[in-house]
């Protein structure tokens, strides 16, 4: 089953992925003329920045359980489309996402409208707890789909003979549920506690004022504002350092459950009863209620912009949607490399496993810098602007598609491993056969994820960008930066109708091959 | 990848084509070149009469300088705006400008053979007089005002704007400055990290005040005939912004560099600069600026730090900023 070969090229990818995370940071590092400092504030920053974190995350996976298991068992019209919707805030350009969420929960929002309705006085969203609310908006669905995933990866066979048995629901969940979600909630976690971390925009403004700096904003200031290398290398190391120990954690927390081969029966999941009814309501309501609102407001804060937007906003999404389908197409292939490989748990599987979350904890403007610089000698940096917006998206993607794959890349390991070899199933046969229809779901979820967020990027392009490759985020910042902030929300909702449209796409095509 | 290689070719083959035709480097702050930025009136005024190419590449200014070094492509730099000039001066990219300042019009001394001022404005709050019938009349009254008035601001480690708001404090309060973030700090809504973000949460009714510039208000009433944003003008005083044309010292292209410097000074330039910089121009005398900008209410008295200075306040300014709004 094709070992050698996906092994050789698992471990090449996991090679020019640390190369392409590692080497512009040492460029950073070898050009910083002073030895990196600490300054004051940078203790609480890094105290904000971990407790964030921490809490987002938490938050995050919890939530999603309820609502990814109301999700699972319960069947009603729309389900599809409400499901694919609600992934949509995670794939908001993140200066969208705040605009709709203050639009909702602001001072003059939505929330505070109908609480003076009823006479409550209002309630401020400015503060950790706007941070932590944004973040959840921003990664709950990310959580619920990974999670939702584990629930439908779980075969019915086993499902019907724990019915078969008569075990209680508390049985099921010990036996069936729990297992699933130690294997599938520590890598959500680590995927949305790294990308909290390296947050910064948003927990400025959410967060009302300089309480709520993090290190990403430390690495921003000292790249655009002071120019001092050093310390934005310094502070990069840092960040670095946070997220390879929670790669760490999380690579000796997480368990495989072991459910073993189905028959791959649309999963039967039971209960009965006025309670689950009303909790699964209650999980699906309400998620639907705080994740679809805010979008809906963007979308009518852009729809009068929508009808007039100048050519310059076309073009842009053109180079743009060019940007994103390349990406998708090199991050899926590292992807699948990569999670074939570390499921093949041989040497150096822990060691790949945290080189594939490494590009999360990157902060895109000090990839973004090094690049540069390690560009410029042989050729001018605005040439090369739109395949290194390649490069930096597949590495900012990477991980997500990687984590989602990986989950079910071990099952295919463990339930088709030894029928795979037996039939002397390898290379390409094997991978066309067995490994993509085995992992349609997640692939096309992944692709989905990846060309959203290669759509949404901003990160890097600043330094390399000229007119002529200019990206849909970067035209929708300038003409807020000229006042236009009509056009600019009707570039933005341009920006998100595009992002979901991609992602729609693939993803329907992943649970459309999948079911094949 | 594909069309970017395709790109690359074209422009190279475009490249060839003008082989004959000089070409002027000028980098350009991210907002110039978009159609509705000043870009493409300068270009297209320019190129009548150069015999060039005058080409902009945009982008972050002094942080793309400072990674280029010697190697960098610039002739010129447009858009340097007035705290970061210490930096850009110190760097030792830039050589002397050589016009004449005789036809500046600003309310400050220039003296600086370095750098070429092309615009200029100051930071105010914008406030909307349907929402905020009694604006603060004073620097002062900001310090107590009423409950509920709410304030957005830019942060000044990330933006320029914020950073003149705390110079702008600074150099009004001096060492009471902290005190008076400890009184404006209730009614900071959030600090956002850039202009646009505070003026978006502004223009859509989130926040009463914000941090901007005096001539913001000329965008609403001449792009969108709204007269209802107003700038509240302080009796303490403004603080002076600038954005400056500079030209490095190593170009290979120092006749048209001279040039460019002449013809920002012109006033076929400097008329170009209001309404396409939402700013008002360096050189030109108030009889002439385009129509409606002369009755735009500009402040009495102007503040403006000279570059040492600045420089020498700056850390200690945004750190009491920072101490007094993290408490």
């Amino acid at each position: 089953m094709a070992r050698g070969p996906v092994a050789v090229i698992g471990t090449g990818a996991a090679v020019c992925v640390a190369a392409l995370v590692l080497l512009p940071l040492g460029a950073v590092l070898m050009r910083a003329s002073t030895w990196p400092a600490f300054a004051p504030g940078d203790g609480q920053a890094v105290w904000f920045t971990l407790w964030q974190a921490l809490v987002s995350a938490v938050v995050s996976c919890v939530l999603a359980v309820p609502v990814a298991r109301a999700l699972a068992r319960r069947r009603f019209v729309g389900r599809e489309v409400l499901i694919t919707l609600m992934g949509a805030p995670f794939l908001l350009p993140t200066i969208v996402a705040v605009m709709g969420l203050i639009a909702v929960f602001g001072r003059s929002g939505l929330a505070n409208q109908a609480l003076a309705a009823v006479g409550v006085p209002p309630l401020s969203v400015y503060g950790a707890q706007g941070v932590i609310l944004a973040h959840v908006f921003l990664n709950l669905p990310l959580a619920v789909r990974m999670v939702l995933q584990g629930w439908q990866a779980i075969p019915a066979e086993r499902f019907r003979l724990a019915e078969s048995l008569g075990f209680a629901p508390a049985q099921v969940t010990r036996h069936l549920e729990v297992p699933m979600l130690r294997a599938i909630l520590p890598g959500a976690f680590a995927v949305i506690f790294v990308i909290c971390l390296t947050s910064f925009a948003v927990a400025l403004t959410l967060g009302g004022g300089p309480k709520a700096t993090t290190v990403e904003l430390a690495i921003y200031q000292a790249v655009r504002f002071d120019f001092d290398l050093g310390r934005a290398a310094l502070l990069a190391g840092l960040q670095f350092a946070l997220c390879a120990l929670v790669a760490v954690l999380v690579w000796h927390v997480v368990t495989q459950a072991g459910f073993g081969a189905g028959l791959d029966r649309a999963p039967v999941l039971r209960a009965q009863g006025v309670g689950p009814l009303l909790a699964d309501g209650l999980a699906i309501g309400g998620t639907a209620v705080f994740l679809l609102l805010p979008l809906g407001t963007i979308a009518v804060r852009g729809l009068p912009g929508l009808l007039e937007l100048p050519d310059a906003v076309w073009a842009a999404a053109g180079r743009s949607v060019t940007v994103a389908l390349a990406s998708t197409g090199v991050t899926v292939a590292t992807a699948l490399a990569l999670a074939l490989r570390v499921s093949d748990a041989r040497w150096g599987a822990g060691v790949i496993d945290a080189v594939a979350l490494l590009p999360l904890a990157t902060s895109g403007l000090v990839l973004g810098t090094g690049l540069f610089l390690l560009v410029q000698p042989w050729a001018a940096p605005s040439s090369l602007a739109l395949p290194v917006t390649v490069a930096v998206n597949v590495a900012m993607s990477l991980p997500f598609v990687y984590r989602l794959l990986l989950p079910e890349a071990r099952v295919l390991r463990a339930d088709y491993g030894r029928l795979s070899e037996s039939l002397g199933l390898q290379g390409i046969s094997w991978l066309r056969l067995v490994a993509v229809p085995r992992l349609a779901r997640p692939l096309g979820f992944g692709a989905g994820l990846a060309a959203a967020l290669s759509m949404g990027d901003l990160g890097v392009i600043a330094l390399f960008a000229s007119d002529q490759t200019a990206t849909l985020p970067l035209v929708v910042q300038r003409l807020m930066g000229a006042y236009r902030m009509d056009t600019a929300a009707g570039a933005a909702l341009l920006l998100v109708v595009i992002s979901f449209g991609l992602f729609w796409a693939f993803d329907w095509w992943g649970r459309r091959y999948a079911t094949v | 990848m594909k069309t970017s290689i395709l790109a690359t070719g074209l422009s190279c083959i475009a490249l060839a084509a003008s082989a004959e035709t000089p070409v002027l480097t000028v980098y350009a702050g991210d907002y110039f070149t978009s159609e509705w930025g000043p870009g493409p009136a300068i270009e297209a005024g320019f190129e009548a009469f150069c015999a060039c190419d005058l080409q902009f590449s945009t982008g972050d200014l002094l942080p793309r300088l400072m990674l280029e070094g010697q190697r960098t492509q610039a002739d010129v730099v447009i858009g340097l705006t007035t705290d970061v000039l210490a930096r850009a001066r110190e760097a030792g990219f830039f050589g002397p400008h050589g016009q004449d300042l005789a036809a500046l019009t600003l309310p400050v001394a220039w003296p600086d053979d370095t750098f070429l001022p092309f615009n200029w404005g100051h930071t105010a709050f914008i406030y909307d007089t349907t929402r905020l019938t009694s604006p603060p009349a004073t620097l002062a009254a900001m310090r107590d005002l009423p409950d509920g008035v709410t304030v957005v601001i830019q942060d000044p480690r990330t933006s320029i704007s914020g950073l003149a708001l705390v110079l702008w404090v600074k150099s009004v309060y001096g060492d009471q400055a902290g005190a008076f973030w400890s009184d404006l700090a209730p009614h900071i809504l959030t600090v956002t990290k850039d202009w646009s973000e505070s003026y978006g949460l502004f223009t859509s009714g989130e926040a009463d005040m914000v941090l901007s510039y005096t001539t913001s208000p000329a965008y609403h009433i001449m792009a969108e005939n709204d007269l209802s944003k107003q700038a509240a003008l302080f009796p303490e005083g403004h603080y002076f912004m600038a954005e400056t044309v500079g030209k490095i010292a190593g170009t290979d292209q120092p006749e048209l560099a001279d040039k460019f410097l002449a013809w920002v000074l012109t006033s076929e330039f400097q008329k170009t600069v209001p309404a396409a910089n939402w700013s008002l121009p360096a050189a030109l005398p108030q009889a002439d600026w385009p129509e409606g900008w002369s009755d735009l209410p500009l402040p009495e008295k102007v503040l403006f730090l000279t570059e040492d200075a600045a420089e020498a306040l700056r850390v200690e300014a945004v750190e009491e900023w920072r101490a007094a709004l993290s408490q």
